[in-house]
């Protein structure tokens, strides 16, 4: 039962952590004067009044970047069991080259975007 | 039915409530941005649900890829569509429709699961990452590498649809 | 633990998902509730999974490859959505109605 030894461990660690925070943000409500404004609720914004609304509308190319991102995290995923089984499977060159395969197609993709011209930032 | 509590018992059930709970908000929230970070609680508590089930490596891969990875995309698509926060209805008019349909999904199957597995335990007991492995490299590799042609071709089609030009 | 509780929360987050396809405009929250359906359907391959103790896994591992696709299904549902606010000025579903007539 070690297993679930450990994750009660970290679930008590976090629960300990999680109380650590509220209870200081709860004091330090209790505690502080509160005398709230208008200017004190405007948002920061380097000191001078704020321009127009928090919501702006994002360029498309960050959704690209994401997705990339997306794509070789679910590679990084696949990575781990490989990486732990690498050297208890037989034939090793057979793990190895189904790693190689599986990243070599993933390649092409980035190339792909590459040509595309997508990871080149033109303002 | 007595229910023996012992502590990832204890534990299944604080996660299910919490997912549940947060599930009704993602499709109930008004404000876009909040139910994505309800949506976040619910993949989160059934990501520790994986790990009470034994299945720790397929918990923390569910928190690194739905929480770390499939989030942050739905948060983008949020931010370059503009959506309204709060004011413009979110819904439609099949709210009564999609409730009974909904509700009737979640009777008829709460119903047969019921029926069928209603008295049947399991011994929780961990699968090690080392097991995933191996599995997965000797007795799955063809799906594996057709996974990795599934990813090209969704990197190769959100490019043409996402690019201007 | 019995077996018909995971199962159950699975019953559960798959007919919130279904409520959320439904009855929602907006095509993100869309995607939103396919994930929750995605998640649910995931529960029960895990629960089968300890279940019946299998030696290779296979429960997890299909786990694994639905979280996989998953994510492929979001990137590519999200280009599309975009593509369609970018030429429609709106991702409300039922204005979307190209193909309706």
């Amino acid at each position: 039962m070690s297993y679930y030894w450990q994750y009660g461990t970290l679930g008590a660690l976090t629960a300990v952590g999680g109380a650590f925070v509220v209870i200081a943000f709860l004091g330090n409500r209790l505690m502080r004067p509160r005398k709230p404004r208008v200017e004190k609720a405007t948002t920061y914004e380097c000191g001078m009044d704020p321009v127009g609304e928090g919501w702006s509308n994002t360029h498309i190319r960050y959704y690209l970047f994401a997705f990339l991102f997306v794509i070789f995290d679910v590679e990084s995923v696949f990575l781990f069991p490989w990486a732990v089984q690498l050297e208890k499977l037989r034939p090793q060159g057979t793990v190895l080259v189904e790693m190689i395969v599986f990243i070599g197609i993933l390649a092409i993709g980035l190339l792909y975007a590459w040509k595309k011209k997508v990871l080149e930032w033109v303002k | 039915m007595i229910l023996a509590a012992t502590g990832p018992e204890i534990a299944f059930w604080g996660f299910a409530v919490v997912a549940g709970i947060a599930g009704f908000f993602v499709v109930g929230s008004r404000n876009v941005v909040h139910a994505a970070l309800y949506l976040v609680g619910v993949l989160g508590s059934v990501g520790a649900i994986y790990i009470v089930l034994g299945a720790e490596f397929v918990g923390w891969v569910q928190i690194l890829i739905y929480v770390g990875a499939i989030v942050v995309l739905l948060l983008f698509g949020i931010m370059l569509t503009k959506a309204p926060i709060g004011g413009v209805a979110l819904d439609n008019n099949q709210r009564p429709v999609a409730f009974i349909v909904a509700a009737t999904t979640f009777g008829g199957l709460t119903w047969i699961i019921w029926r069928t597995f209603g008295g049947t335990r399991i011994r929780l007991s961990p699968t090690r990452t080392a097991q995933i492995g191996n599995s997965l490299f000797t007795h799955f590799v063809l799906p594996f590498e057709a996974v990795s042609v599934l990813l090209l071709a969704a990197l190769v089609g959100a490019i043409v649809l996402a690019r201007r030009d | 633990m019995n077996l018909a509780w995971p199962l159950t929360l699975g019953a559960l987050l798959f007919s919130i998902g279904v409520y959320g396809v439904l009855a929602r405009r907006n095509a993100v929250l869309v995607l939103m509730s396919i994930e929750l359906m995605l998640n649910a359907v995931n529960v029960n391959l895990v629960a089968f999974s300890t279940w019946i103790r299998e030696t290779i896994a296979i429960g997890q591992i299909f786990a694994l490859f639905v979280i996989t696709i998953a994510a492929a299904e979001v990137g590519i549902g999200l280009a599309i959505v975009l593509l369609i606010f970018r030429n429609r000025e709106t991702i409300n579903i039922d204005e979307i109605d190209l193909l309706k007539w």
